[in-house]
């Protein structure tokens, strides 16, 4: 950017002089860029080569029969069926609360987006707890579930409540600000030219919003597999019956069976990366799509 | 203050019977959200506050204070603490660069600082343990200078440095961006050194944004639990975080400890994210 202006300066002594005066000298440069990208190294990269070398240390075969072995895999079935409820529902809520707050003005805006913030800051352990104490056996409702054998804590039922809400904000915070910055003249448009309410909402807003939908879902997505203190706190750790993925790798590392726990993980770090590749991609998309705005 | 107050209600009564007759969905949208909210979360935390305020002030008192609890809040909110001002210094640094340079790899580099956010905590837990482990890649060259990190109240500040990275990067690098080399260079040709520059004009406008990313690292690893508990050995009064006896509490069956010490941890998530929420309302004020 700073070249750009400077390479408009016609006396070399002059621009040189530019140059130091809004930029750093080259020793500086490299030396700011070696200390981040040594900080980088220690904390991003060396903790995905442990796992890939945990994971694939002892062969290809190990690490298959890891992953196919009958709790991991009943694991991997609960944490996928797990996902295929919350992130549904966080769909729904993430958009129907993005309409809400981007296309209308009303009265305590800021505390409703502040409220859905919230799930957010609360410890994961905090957000177990909240649910033992509604629904365990000493909770509120616990006397009356045990009469009606309903169990929710140590069940699955449990497992799904603690990953909705603390997967609760991931959806809407992607597309809140999105659609406020679009504006609804769009909206207005159609609906101005007979289009009904769902028709305008899927062929005029959901195109408007569909790469920050798919990184919300893929977020959201990444983020329910691997919730790990709430779900600790509500799953009584049931071997192939309330052991998610992140508790699976648990028993396995504190039982030293550290090569299935890094296979277990492999999967999650696998999905952690297709995630942020995807929010690059988003990115990508959005800033050529707003280019091609700025550009008529 | 009244005034605003005026202005926004008048914009409301304007645009508010207007698009109310254009744009459909309000009572849907906004009657789903607000009764989903009510149910998941308004109702289940008011549960846990009303379990605890059932209880004495005596029984609450004891167990918020006991020493064992007392040492696990000094841990946790020290560590979190350093690691968030770690992140500070470094995630300022790792924005700066990220925007201002350019060098090979940029763009995974970029992407990959999200990963802390992306990756599930029970796997960095486990990862970070192996390597800062006295037998693992990073932790024999410490050993060493003789510096122990596993089972150490420094693993606990690695594990929230970790958990915190993405945080100030990613709210610093959109207003570094935004920036424009303009004042840079109209400070420097008012005869400012590169480093006055830097000092006095670039980091005042950082200023809001590394707070709150400062604010929101602190807040995330406060109430973190699965990246810290495989590295932190867990030892009573030395490397027990708080989440960690909520748990414990929680599976001994000790409700109403879990239940007050619980609820002074989310007290202390509202207080920090009432801060967050008045650095951003001062600065758009200050923006103005």
């Amino acid at each position: 950017m700073t070249t750009q202006t400077l390479g408009n300066v016609a006396n070399p002594a002059l621009a040189a002089r530019w140059r130091r005066a809004t930029s750093e000298p080259d020793w500086l440069r490299w030396t700011l860029i070696g200390i981040s990208l040594s900080f980088l190294a220690l904390f991003l990269i060396l903790p995905l080569l442990v796992v890939l070398y945990g994971a694939f240390e002892q062969g290809l075969a190990v690490w298959t029969a890891a992953i196919t072995e009958p709790d991991a895999l009943a694991a991997i079935r609960l944490s996928l069926f797990v996902v295929a409820i919350v992130v549904p529902i966080n769909v729904v809520f993430g958009v129907a609360a993005a309409w809400a707050i981007a296309k209308f003005e009303f009265r305590g805006k800021s505390i409703l987006i502040t409220l859905i913030d919230m799930p957010f800051a609360i410890s994961p352990v905090v957000v177990g707890l909240i649910f033992v104490i509604l629904f365990g056996t000493q909770g509120w409702l616990g006397p009356w579930l045990a009469a009606h054998d309903l169990r929710i804590i140590f069940a699955v039922p449990g497992i799904v409540i603690v990953i909705a809400f603390g997967t609760m904000p991931f959806i809407a915070r992607e597309l809140i600000p999105l659609m406020q910055q679009q504006g609804k003249e769009e909206e207005e448009a159609s609906l101005t030219l007979g289009a009904g309410g769902w028709k305008t909402f899927w062929y005029v807003t959901l195109p408007n919003i569909k790469w920050g939908l798919i990184y919300g879902i893929i977020l959201c997505n990444a983020r329910a597999l691997g919730e790990f203190g709430a779900v600790a706190v509500v799953s009584g750790r049931i071997r192939g019956e309330t052991n998610t993925m992140p508790l699976h790798i648990e028993v396995l590392y504190n039982e030293y069976m550290f090569t299935a726990a890094f296979a277990v993980s492999s999967l999650l770090m696998g999905l952690a990366l297709v995630t942020v590749a995807i929010k690059s991609v988003v990115e990508w998309q959005t800033e050529r799509s707003r280019r091609s705005a700025d550009t008529p | 203050m009244t005034a605003a107050l005026q202005a926004h209600s008048v914009k409301r009564k304007r645009f508010g019977s207007r698009n109310n007759r254009v744009i459909p969905g309000f009572g849907l949208t906004m009657g789903f959200t607000l009764l989903y909210l009510g149910f998941m979360f308004l109702i289940p935390v008011g549960g846990l506050l009303l379990y605890t305020s059932l209880m004495s002030w005596e029984e609450f008192w004891k167990a918020v204070s006991h020493p064992q609890v007392v040492a696990s809040y000094k841990l946790s909110f020290g560590a979190s603490f350093i690691g968030a001002s770690i992140n500070l210094v470094f995630g300022a640094l790792v924005a700066w660069v990220l925007v201002r340079y350019e060098f090979p790899g940029k763009r995974v580099i970029d992407a990959l600082v999200d990963l802390p956010f992306a990756l599930p905590t029970a796997v960095a837990g486990i990862a970070l343990v192996t390597l800062y482990a006295s037998t693992g890649w990073v932790g024999q060259n410490l050993e060493v200078w003789g510096i122990k990190v596993a089972y150490t109240q420094l693993g606990v500040v690695v594990a929230l440095t970790y958990i915190g990275l993405p945080f100030v990067v990613r709210t610093v690098q959109p207003v570094l961006e935004d920036l424009e080399t303009e004042r840079e260079e109209a400070s420097a040709s008012l005869g400012a050194s590169r480093l006055t520059t830097v000092r006095r004009v670039i980091l005042p406008a950082l200023l809001p944004a590394l707070l709150t990313g400062y604010a929101l690292a602190f807040a995330r690893a406060v109430g973190e639990y699965g990246s810290v508990v495989f590295i932190s050995g867990n030892m009573p009064y030395r490397t027990e975080i708080t989440p960690l006896l909520i748990v414990a509490k929680a599976e001994q069956y000790d409700y109403q400890g879990a239940a007050a010490i619980g609820t002074v941890m989310l007290v202390a998530a509202f207080l920090l994210l009432l801060v967050i929420n008045g650095i951003q309302w001062w600065t758009s004020r200050r923006g103005l």
